[in-house]
C-alpha cells in the first residue's frame, strides 16, 4: 500500500460517504419540505388534501371551543390573517402559550371539507413576541404596520372579510 | 456602583484580551521571551476581571437592582433566589457574558496547566484565545451590555419567562457553554500549529484531553437540554430537531470526530491536516450555532432578541474568526507533513471511516437546518424542514457508525485483517441478532433493528476489554491481573461506546410508548399501557410566584396502587403565562408520564403516557461522558506530556 494508494482509498471513501449523504438528503428534502402558508395563501392556492403544510396566523378571538371526537378531546378554533380564516381541529393539549388573539403556527394538513387538521400546534413565545412567519403574513394581508406599534388584537378587526371561505 | 464596577471589569477584560492576543502572537513571532512569558499573566488577569464582572451582574440580580435594565427585564422581587442567580445567564446579554467568562476560564486553565508547553506554542495558543475573547467581549460591551442603567428604575421587574424557571435549566446553559467554548482550545491549538507550521505527536497529546473535556460537557449539556424538553414542555418528546438542538448537535458530531482523529495524530502522526481542519470546523460550528440562534436568524424558542446591529456584528465576528482561520489553513496547511502510512483495514482506517460518517451526518444536519433561512433570504420562500427529513437522512448514516463503533477498537494499528474481527466479535453479533430477532416478534421492524443495534453496541464495545483480559479463556486470577494492567483509556472508550448503545436502546424503547389524551372528571378511570389511571381530585395550590392547579392521579397495576402522580398547571400572574408541570414516575425501565391540560365544565384534559426505557436516553449520554472522563484519567496522557526543553528554540 503506497501513499498514493492510501490517498485514493480515502478519497473514494469520502466520496462514498458524502455522496450517499447528499443522495439521502436530496431524497428526503423532496418528500419532507413543509411550506408555510397563511390563510390567504390557502385561499389563493389550495394545497392538495393530506399534503403537510404549516399554517400560521392569529387565533381568531372567540373562535375556540372544545369538542369530543372519537372519544378524544379536540380543540376547534379558527386561524386568521385578517383576510381569510381557516377552521382548525387539534386533538391534544394546547401549548401553554396558546391564547385567542395571539399568533400560532400549526403543523398538519387540509382535510376534505376545508378543515385543517393539526398534528402539532406551536405557540412558543411570550405575549410580546410573534412568530416571524406570522408577522410577515399579517403585514402582507395589510392588517399590521409594525411602524405603528404592536399588532392589534384580532377581535378588533373587521369581521366582514372573515366570513369568506 | 457595583454594576458600574462590573462594566469596568468587563472593559478591562476586553483590553487585557486584546493585549493577550497582540503580545502572544507578536511575541511568538519575534521569539521575544519576555513578551511570550507575559501572556499567561494576562490570561489570568482577564479571567479575574471577567469573574468580577459576572459577580457584579449576579449581585445586581440578587439585590433586586432594577435600575439595571437587564435585571428589570428579566427578574422580579418574588423570583426565587436560585433563579435570580441562574437568570443572569438566562437572557441574551448575560449569556454572552457567560460565554466570555468560560472562554476566560479556558485561557486561565491553559496558562496554569500549560507550564510545560513549548513557550512559543503556549504564547500563540493564548494569543488566539485572547483574540477570540476580545471579539466577544467587544460584542458584549457595545451591543449587548448587561450593565446599562435606566432611571427612574421600575418598582418591580418584569420577571423571567416561567418556562425557564426550572432547576434543570439553571445548569443547562453553563454546562452546554463549557462544551461549546471548550472547543476554542483545540481551535487555538490548531491555529497556533498553522502559525508555527508544525504539528507533532505532542500536539495531538495536548489537543486530545481538551477536546475530550469539551466533548464530555457538550454531551451532558445536550442531554440536559433534551431532558428539560421532555419534562418541562410536556409534549412527551425529547428531541424535536429544532434549529437550536441541531446547533448543539453539529459541533457534537464534528467534536466526536475530532476526539477520534486526534488519537491518530497522537499515536501515528497521521491525519494531521484533517485534525486541524476538524478543530477549526468544530469551534466554527459551536460559534455559528450559538450566534445564529441568538441573533434570531434561526427561528427558535431560544431566540432572545432580533436586533439588526447585533446581527451585523455577529456576522462580522463569525466571518473574521471562521474566514480568517480557514484562510490561514489554506495558506499554511501544505506545510504540515503527515507521516505514518496505513492500510484501509486498520485502526487508522476505522477512525477515518468514523470521521467520514460523522462528518456526513453533520453535513445533512447542516443542510436541513440552514435550508429554511436561506430559502427565505434568497427566494422569499417560507419552508420548514421537519423531523421526517432528519430521520430519513441521519438514521441510514448512523447504522454503519454503530456497526463500526463496536469492532473498530479491535483492529490493530497500521494493518489489520477482517477475519480476526469475526473471530473476536461473533458472539456479540450473535447476541445482537438474537435480541433483534426476539424483538421482531411483536414490534415493528425499526425498533427491533434499533434494539439489535443497541445490544451490539453495549456488548460489542467490551469485546476489546474481554480480548485483552482473556476473560473466560484464562484463569480468573490471570484475567483480573490483566484487567488491572489495562489502560484506562481502553476501558473509557468501551464505556463511552456502550453508553451510545444505552441511548439507542432508550430511543428505541421510547418509540414504543403508549399514550392517550382523555377528558376526565374526578373519579374517572382509564387504562393506558397496561396501567389503570384514576383521577382522584383537582385542587388549587399556591406557589412562590404562581398559582397552581394540581391533579391527583392514582396509578394502579393489576389492581394494586403503584403511584400517586400530581401534574400541575401553573399560572404565573406577573407574566400572564401558564406552564404545565409534568408528573413523572420512573423505575429506570419505564416512565409514567402525566400532563394536566386545561379544564372545562369540571372536566380536565389529561395526557397520559407510558414511555418504556425513556430514562436510558439520558443515562446513556451520562455513561458516554463518564467514559470520556475516565479515559482522561489515563496515565499515558499525563506521563507522556511533552517536556518544554529544546523545542522552543527550534525555528518554525
Amino acid at each position: 500500500m503506497t501513499r498514493k494508494h492510501r490517498r485514493l482509498v480515502i478519497v473514494l471513501a469520502c466520496g462514498i460517504g458524502l455522496g450517499s449523504a447528499s443522495a439521502l438528503a436530496l431524497n428526503a428534502f423532496s418528500s419532507s419540505m413543509v411550506y408555510f402558508m397563511a390563510p390567504s395563501d390557502i385561499a389563493a392556492r389550495r394545497p392538495a388534501v393530506g399534503r403537510p403544510i404549516r399554517l400560521g396566523g392569529l387565533v381568531q378571538a372567540g373562535s375556540l371551543h372544545r369538542e369530543t371526537v372519537d372519544g378524544e378531546p379536540t380543540a376547534v378554533f379558527k386561524v386568521t390573517d385578517g383576510k381569510h380564516t381557516i377552521p382548525v381541529t387539534y386533538t391534544g393539549i394546547l401549548p401553554d402559550l396558546f391564547r385567542e388573539g395571539q399568533g400560532v403556527v400549526a403543523l398538519g394538513a387540509l382535510e376534505p371539507g376545508n378543515v385543517f387538521k393539526a398534528s402539532e400546534v406551536l405557540a412558543k413565545h411570550d405575549e410580546t413576541y410573534m412568530p416571524k412567519d406570522v408577522a410577515d403574513a399579517l403585514k402582507k394581508a395589510g392588517m399590521w404596520n409594525p411602524a405603528k406599534g404592536p399588532a392589534p388584537p384580532s377581535s378588533t378587526w373587521a369581521t366582514a372579510s372573515l366570513k369568506q371561505p | 456602583m457595583i454594576p458600574e464596577l462590573g462594566n469596568f471589569a468587563l472593559a478591562l477584560a476586553c483590553a487585557l484580551a486584546f493585549a493577550q492576543a497582540v503580545i502572544g502572537i507578536w511575541g511568538a513571532h519575534r521569539r521575544d521571551v519576555r513578551l511570550m512569558a507575559a501572556t499567561p499573566g494576562l490570561a489570568v488577569g482577564q479571567l479575574l476581571a471577567l469573574a468580577a464582572s459576572a459577580g457584579a451582574l449576579v449581585w445586581a440580580s440578587v439585590s433586586n437592582d432594577f435600575s439595571v435594565i437587564n435585571v428589570a427585564e428579566n427578574s422580579a422581587i418574588a423570583k426565587p433566589l436560585l433563579y435570580k442567580i441562574s437568570g443572569t445567564w438566562g437572557n441574551h446579554e448575560g449569556s454572552i457574558l457567560l460565554w466570555g467568562l468560560i472562554l476566560g476560564i479556558c485561557g486561565g486553565l491553559v496558562s496554569v496547566f500549560g507550564r510545560n508547553l513549548p513557550s512559543a506554542l503556549r504564547a500563540r495558543v493564548l494569543g488566539v484565545l485572547g483574540g477570540t475573547s476580545a471579539g466577544f467581549l467587544l460584542f458584549c460591551l457595545t451591543t449587548s451590555n448587561p450593565f446599562f442603567r435606566d432611571f427612574p428604575p421600575p418598582v418591580d421587574g418584569r420577571g423571567m419567562n416561567p418556562l425557564l424557571q426550572d432547576p434543570g435549566l439553571a445548569f443547562h446553559p453553563p454546562i452546554l457553554y463549557m462544551g461549546y467554548v471548550g472547543f476554542a482550545v483545540p481551535f487555538a491549538f490548531a491555529v497556533a500549529a498553522l502559525l508555527e507550521g508544525r504539528i507533532d505527536a505532542a500536539w495531538g497529546r495536548w489537543v486530545r484531553p481538551w477536546a475530550l473535556v469539551s466533548w464530555c460537557f457538550l454531551t451532558c449539556g445536550i442531554a440536559l437540554g433534551s431532558w428539560w424538553a421532555y419534562y418541562e414542555l410536556g409534549w412527551g418528546g425529547y428531541w424535536f430537531w429544532d434549529p437550536v438542538e441541531n446547533a448543539s448537535l453539529m459541533p457534537w458530531l464534528t467534536g466526536t470526530a475530532l476526539v477520534h482523529s486526534s488519537i491518530v495524530v497522537e499515536k501515528r502522526e497521521s491525519l494531521k491536516i484533517w485534525t486541524v481542519l476538524l478543530a477549526i470546523g468544530t469551534f466554527s460550528l459551536s460559534l455559528s450555532g450559538t450566534f445564529l440562534v441568538r441573533s434570531g436568524i434561526l427561528n427558535s424558542v431560544h431566540a432572545f432578541a432580533n436586533d439588526p446591529a447585533r446581527g451585523v456584528f455577529i456576522l462580522a465576528l463569525l466571518g473574521l474568526v471562521i474566514g480568517g482561520s480557514l484562510l490561514l489553513f489554506a495558506l499554511r496547511a501544505p506545510l504540515l507533513r503527515s507521516g505514518g502510512i496505513f492500510a484501509p483495514v486498520s485502526r487508522e482506517g476505522a477512525l477515518v471511516l468514523n470521521n467520514i460518517l460523522l462528518c456526513s451526518i453533520c453535513a445533512v444536519v447542516i443542510a436541513g437546518t440552514m435550508t429554511p433561512p436561506f430559502a427565505d433570504l434568497l427566494f422569499g420562500q417560507k419552508i420548514s424542514v421537519g423531523a421526517p427529513y432528519f430521520n430519513l437522512t441521519v438514521l441510514p448514516l448512523a447504522i454503519p457508525v454503530f456497526i463500526a463503533m463496536a469492532v473498530g477498537p479491535l483492529l490493530p494499528w497500521k494493518r489489520g485483517r477482517l477475519w480476526p474481527l469475526v473471530e473476536h466479535a461473533w458472539w456479540a453479533a450473535l447476541i445482537a441478532a438474537l435480541v433483534g430477532g426476539v424483538c421482531a416478534f411483536g414490534m415493528k421492524l425499526l425498533p427491533a433493528l434499533a434494539f439489535g443495534a443497541a445490544a451490539w453496541l453495549i456488548i460489542g464495545s467490551f469485546a476489546e476489554v474481554f480480548e485483552r483480559t482473556l476473560l473466560f479463556r484464562a484463569p480468573v486470577a490471570n484475567s483480573v491481573r490483566r484487567a488491572r494492567g489495562l489502560p484506562v483509556a481502553v476501558l473509557g472508550a468501551a464505556i463511552a461506546h456502550a453508553g451510545m448503545g444505552v441511548t439507542v436502546a432508550g430511543i428505541a424503547g421510547t418509540s414504543l410508548d403508549s399514550n392517550k389524551i382523555v377528558e376526565a372528571k374526578v373519579g374517572d378511570s382509564f387504562s393506558v399501557g397496561g396501567y389503570q389511571w384514576i383521577l382522584l381530585g383537582l385542587d388549587d395550590a399556591p406557589g412562590p410566584n404562581y398559582r397552581a392547579r394540581v391533579a391527583s392521579i392514582e396509578v394502579l397495576k393489576d389492581g394494586r396502587p403503584l403511584a400517586m402522580m400530581k401534574p400541575e398547571r401553573r399560572m404565573f400572574t406577573l407574566q400572564q403565562q401558564t406552564t404545565s408541570d409534568v408528573a413523572i414516575r420512573t423505575n429506570l425501565f419505564r416512565d409514567l408520564y402525566a400532563v394536566l391540560g386545561d379544564e372545562r365544565d369540571g372536566k380536565a384534559v389529561l395526557r397520559l403516557h407510558v414511555n418504556p426505557l425513556a430514562p436510558w436516553i439520558w443515562l446513556g449520554a451520562l455513561i458516554m461522558a463518564a467514559g470520556g472522563a475516565l479515559s482522561l484519567a489515563d496515565r499515558r496522557l499525563r506521563v507522556g506530556a511533552p517536556s518544554r526543553a529544546p523545542k522552543a528554540a527550534l525555528p518554525a
